[in-house]
């Protein structure tokens, strides 16, 4: 269970989250939608720690992530994270590309650590593209090789951070539906997005973010086809 | 604090070194220039097949040792009986070997123009000579200003090697105050600064140049 | 024109003095680059430290190997420590400034390199679970290495052709020394001299040629 209570984040003098509350229990699926700007994808990196919090907390499975004493490295296992940008590491295979943390984060023997990454670049259809380097690759494969390398770590928690707004028109589609399989597979996922139909379709709730704040949280029905918030009526009548 | 037994008229020779230093500079940059562009021009016109030769004779500067390079032209102009005193020696070897570094960027500053561009000038129906000349000049001459500044830092460090010839440039100076006060440490660390701060006005000619360039990009 | 009449067949018979003389100068550069190549690391490490007198010590190599002629690096080094009473032999005051003047270079070298790899490398790797120092280990150095490559390898070069510059102070088993000792007793200047440019070209396209071989197995993506 990932619990977010009241966090405060700010960029200097510029305060991003302004009191974020939420729950996410296992097994479900949020989105978080809203404009730019609007401390979306910062919530993302504060689940993980990859950045600090003014105050507040995030808990998950009851370790607190901004705690001294929490080790990170040993977290972020458990919380998988994906990019907008994928960070393909390009002096390394796709195979190497998701073999490498399971051998040197988890420590697992080569053939192992293989095994694993063989699995999961079969499971998001890469499985011909073994060894190739991901620069010979387009967007949407690359992005999919970096869902394979979060999901090598058996991660019980999966973060994705606007992983298709970088993507040529034609590859978001094959993107999306490696995230709608996860989905259906039964993982923990929190996604912030920009498609709506997505939202609808793969959430159990979508959370409506504005300046800073979660003006909105409802099921995909509710929130889409009546929403409460002037500001949630506002973006959709927008965004449609 | 510390005494020295340098005097004022020591001060003046190392004046006159820096000074032989620079004139040795100016000379073989602005000779080293205008070939650059002329050898850069001829290898970009050409291609890289016929202007092998070229390049390959352009890589020799690159690839021998400068002071190797000095004490063949010294040995050439006497063999062909010349009678160049090593100013003169001095400055043709360091020309070439200007010329060798500057064509590389006056080739690579032609590259950099796009091909659209010098399209578009062309189909205005102007000359070859005038799109070089209005369109690939000015372009060009902003992308490899930087490098040209290195070159020419790299040059006026490089020509303290003519005091193998016997020309008494900086480093010559301090070496003879050197043997004749015996503070070497004291003097050597004065022709570093010295060195520095002729550096310093050409490192800054250069940025201010860019900075003036860069508002019309 | 030319009375001159060229006497090759000297310069050949000193063709083996004039190898041995090459191996000495190929001698000097290596181990030039490998003991830049080290201080460049602790260079570059001071400038990360945070620590200003590191960082300034560092910075201040960089800048006066950079800025000032690689012979009067070296001249330092045979007169300037004359003054602490260090009088080092004209092989080690050679190796000593090429040494100097590597380590300037390579520690820009490294930093314009660490520079170029985009910090959402080292990002990526710390959201697995990586520390700092594996994210670093294993993500950002081999891709700031293939960067480093090219432009160390013309340091390399660079270090070949200031052997030459040992001559200046007595140094006389390196090529440069080699064939001024045989000039000085033959007179028979441009025959060694071009014999000696012949070798040095040959040396330095040989380097860059390995350099290149190396690239090309070590930097396959």
């Amino acid at each position: 269970m990932i619990e977010i209570e009241n966090v405060h984040k700010s960029f200097g003098s510029l305060e991003v989250l302004k009191g974020i509350d939420l729950t996410v229990r296992k097994g479900e699926v949020v989105t978080v939608i809203g404009g730019s700007g609007s401390g979306k994808s910062t919530l993302l990196t504060c689940i993980n720690g990859l950045e600090t919090i003014a105050s507040g907390r995030v808990v998950i499975d009851g370790t607190d992530v901004h705690a001294k004493s929490t080790d990170l490295n040993k977290l972020r296992q458990k919380v998988g994270i994906v990019f907008q940008q994928w960070n393909a590491f390009p002096h390394l295979t796709v195979l190497e590309n998701v073999m490498l943390a399971p051998r040197k984060v988890l420590g697992l023997p080569k053939e192992k650590a293989e095994e694993i990454a063989v699995k999961q670049l079969t499971h998001v259809g890469l499985a011909e593209k073994l060894s190739v380097y991901p620069s010979r690759m387009s967007g949407g494969q690359q992005q999919r090789m970096a869902i394979a390398r979060a999901l090598a770590m058996s991660p019980t928690y999966m973060l994705f951070d606007e992983v298709t707004s970088a993507l040529d028109p034609m590859l978001v589609g094959e993107v999306l539906d490696t995230l709608r399989m996860l989905a259906s597979e039964g993982m923990t996922m929190i996604c912030v997005t920009h498609e709506m139909k997505f939202a609808r379709e793969v959430s159990d709730r979508v959370a409506f973010f504005h300046q800073g704040i979660m003006a909105e949280i409802a099921p995909p029905e509710q929130l889409f086809d009546a929403p409460q918030h002037t500001e949630t009526k506002k973006f959709l009548a927008a965004t449609h | 604090m510390f005494s020295t037994a340098l005097t004022w008229s020591d001060l003046a020779f190392l004046a006159h070194g820096a000074g032989m230093t620079l004139a040795v500079t100016a000379v073989s940059v602005a000779a080293g220039t205008v070939l650059g562009i002329v050898f850069g021009v001829i290898r970009f016109q050409f291609g890289p097949y016929w202007s092998a030769p070229l390049t390959f004779a352009l890589d020799i500067f690159r690839s021998v040792p400068l002071l190797i390079q000095l004490v063949l032209g010294n040995a050439l102009q006497s063999i062909a009986k010349l009678g160049w005193p090593p100013f003169t020696t001095s400055c043709v070897v360091l020309s070439l070997y200007t010329a060798a570094y500057c064509t590389e960027i006056v080739r690579g500053g032609i590259d950099s123009v796009p091909v659209n561009t010098r399209r578009a000038a062309r189909s205005l129906g102007m000359t070859w000579w005038q799109d070089m000349r209005y369109i690939v000049a000015p372009l060009a001459t902003r992308v490899s200003l930087p490098s040209w500044i290195g070159l020419t830092l790299g040059v006026m460090k490089d020509s303290a090697l003519v005091l193998w010839l016997g020309l008494i440039e900086l480093l010559r100076a301090s070496q003879i105050l050197v043997t004749r006060l015996q503070e070497p440490l004291f003097i050597l660390l004065l022709c570093g600064a010295i060195y520095f701060v002729i550096s310093l006005p050409i490192a800054r000619f250069g940025r201010y140049l860019e900075e003036r360039w860069s508002p019309n990009d | 024109m030319f009375s001159y009449t060229f006497h090759w067949n000297q310069a050949f018979r000193a063709l083996p003095q004039m190898l041995d003389g090459a191996l000495v100068t190929l001698e000097i550069a290596l181990l030039s680059m490998a003991i830049g190549l080290a201080l460049a690391i602790a260079l570059t490490v001071f400038r990360l430290s945070g620590n200003r007198v590191l960082s300034g010590v560092a910075t201040a190599w960089v800048e006066v190997a950079r800025n000032t002629p690689a012979l009067f690096q070296i001249y330092m080094a045979h007169f300037g420590l004359g003054n602490f009473g260090i009088h080092l032999s004209p092989f080690t005051a050679l190796l000593a400034g090429i040494a100097f003047n590597n380590a300037g270079y390579l520690a820009e070298n490294f930093r314009g390199a660490l520079k170029a790899i985009p910090e959402t490398q080292a990002r990526a790797g710390r959201s697995l679970g990586m520390s700092s120092l594996q994210a670093f280990r294993y993500i950002v150095l081999p891709q700031m290495l293939r960067v480093a490559f090219l432009p160390a390898t013309n340091q390399m070069v660079w270090a070949i052709l200031m052997t030459s510059l040992g001559v200046t102070v007595g140094m006389s088993s390196d090529l440069a020394g080699v064939t001024q000792e045989l000039n000085a007793r033959s007179f028979r200047t441009f025959e060694f001299f071009a014999l000696a440019a012949v070798i040095y070209y040959l040396i330095a396209k040989a380097v860059t040629l390995a350099a290149r071989l190396l690239a090309a197995r070590m930097f396959r993506y």
